[in-house]
């Protein structure tokens, strides 16, 4: 070991740049991901707690298989494996935001399950007993309490998600970790090129919790 | 007071019932908690259902409104029929339209203004503009007495104010018929008679009501006729002075003496 090794902040600092220009991509794959993922979500969410069995069945089938699989698993299988079926190749960004929006979209359908089943039987009730349809009972009355009580787990996924995407430099993406890879393949400044790629996840992160801190806060104003 | 409603409804029994169950059975797997109940009620009649917890008190007005399924016999509400099994299609929207109900929690809706609590239903139900059911909202709640909180949210308020917002939120509908699930079970004792000043209240304007209570008192002097419910069977019913005074049912009368002990 070499003991008398220092870190090097000039090196950490010129790699800045460098390593912006994947942010973007990060954020893309991430944002991208996560808004396909929370319309799947939504959507396997509700059909999984239908009283129709036929319903229920591909959404719980659809949740176990991506909830049960590593995302990197499910990027290589996307990226190279589905091209062998598809007969053309798949670009390594679409392949990355499907990745995230499939396994976050299997996540957010749980999120959404326990949301929407969370609120007491009573509130369905008083809204059918005024009139309401069950659609109508739904849309005022049990979803915006339920996604009021979804925003921390959701915000939860979406900082898991985040992260996720660094396992994608695997196929190329040019996303923080490859740029880094990429940098210190030239410079060998492991050490500070990665201090400074884990601080610029830190800052995505630590944005999204802040931000989400301030919709809960304003959302439960009321209650 | 007890008199002029008597009367009302007597001079009222001649017309169609606002509602008639003939022969309704309801199974909960094995347990039969509805046993060929017969029930008519006229327009402007109180009638408040008693019976132990587990009776079938509760399940049976929840049917009125097609809250429970029941799986033989059939109910009319306001000239519409419920069929058993919830295969009753659109006729169940239109009965819980002209139907209001009050429940044991209160069921407001947590998320709205004890306002857009009241405006919510008479606005995607009877597309009425916002400016109508406003007003009305106010007049309403004015009428229960807590105009003053209606841009408060329901967790701010005291269980009796939430129960009188839950009142004036099914009034709202201008329903034909009210159900009462024992409105004032989970309230703290110091709350209930406002409540039940405001039900009374109802109750002398002419409204035809179903109340299931504990209220032994309120019971006596608001109805016009008292049901007793013992395993999922109407086991007796009369006037009020009748039933609690003179119960000639062995069931009515231990269940009396536990309940009127306190």
């Amino acid at each position: 070991m070499d003991v008398t090794f220092q870190f090097d902040w000039q090196a950490a600092i010129d790699s800045i740049p460098y390593l912006l220009e994947g942010i973007p991509w990060t954020l893309l794959i991430s944002f991208g991901g996560l808004a396909i993922g929370f319309v799947i979500g939504i959507v396997f969410g509700l059909l999984r707690i239908s009283p129709i069995t036929f319903l229920r069945w591909p959404a719980i089938a659809y949740i176990e298989v991506f909830r049960g699989t590593p995302v990197l698993v499910q990027v290589l299988f996307i990226f190279y494996g589905l091209p062998q079926i598809l007969g053309g190749p798949i670009n390594a960004l679409t392949a990355g935001i499907a990745a995230i929006a499939l396994n976050s979209g299997a996540y957010i359908s749980e999120i959404v399950r326990g949301g929407v089943q969370s609120i007491e039987k009573g509130q369905r009730e008083a809204g059918l007993s005024l009139g309401l349809s069950r659609t109508q009972a739904f849309r005022y009355i049990i979803w915006p309490q339920a996604f009021r009580r979804m925003i921390p787990a959701l915000g939860n996924q979406g900082i898991v998600s985040i992260k996720d995407t660094s396992l994608f430099s695997v196929i190329g993406v040019g996303e923080l970790v490859r740029q880094g890879q990429i940098y210190i393949a030239t410079t060998f400044t492991a050490l500070e090129v990665y201090f400074m790629v884990a601080m610029m996840y830190l800052v995505i992160t630590l944005s999204l919790s802040f931000a989400l801190r301030q919709i809960e806060r304003r959302g439960l104003a009321g209650q | 007071m007890n008199e002029t409603t008597n009367t009302a409804s007597r001079q009222t029994g001649e017309r169609e019932p606002i509602v008639r169950m003939d022969k309704v059975n309801k199974h909960f797997g094995k347990l039969h908690v509805m046993q060929d109940i017969d029930l008519e009620v006229a327009p402007g009649e109180v009638v408040v259902i008693i019976g132990a917890s587990g009776s079938g008190k509760s399940t049976l007005i929840r049917c009125v409104n097609g809250l429970e399924e029941f799986q033989g016999g059939r109910i009319v509400v306001d000239g519409n029929e419920l069929l058993p099994n919830g295969k009753s299609g659109k006729s169940l929207q239109t009965i819980r339209t002209e139907v209001g109900m009050v429940f044991q929690q209160f069921n407001l809706f947590p998320h709205l203004s004890v306002l857009d609590n009241v405006t919510l239903a008479p606005m995607k139900v009877r597309n009425w503009p916002r400016d109508k059911a406003l007003e009305t909202a106010r007049k309403l709640l004015a009428r229960v007495g807590i105009e003053d909180q209606a841009d408060k949210y329901p967790g701010q308020l005291s269980g009796g104010q939430q129960q009188r917002v839950a009142l004036a939120r099914a009034l709202a509908m201008g329903p034909r018929l009210m159900l009462f699930d024992e409105p004032t079970s989970a309230l703290d004792p110091e709350m209930i008679g406002e409540v039940l000043d405001a039900m009374r209240e109802l109750a002398n304007e002419g409204m035809t009501m179903m109340i299931v209570t504990h209220e032994m008192g309120f019971a006596r002097e608001v109805a016009d006729r008292v049901i007793f419910v013992h395993g999922g069977r109407i086991v007796e019913q009369g006037p009020p002075e009748e039933v609690f005074d003179h119960p000639r049912h062995e069931r009515t009368q231990s269940f009396l003496s536990r309940v009127l002990k306190h």
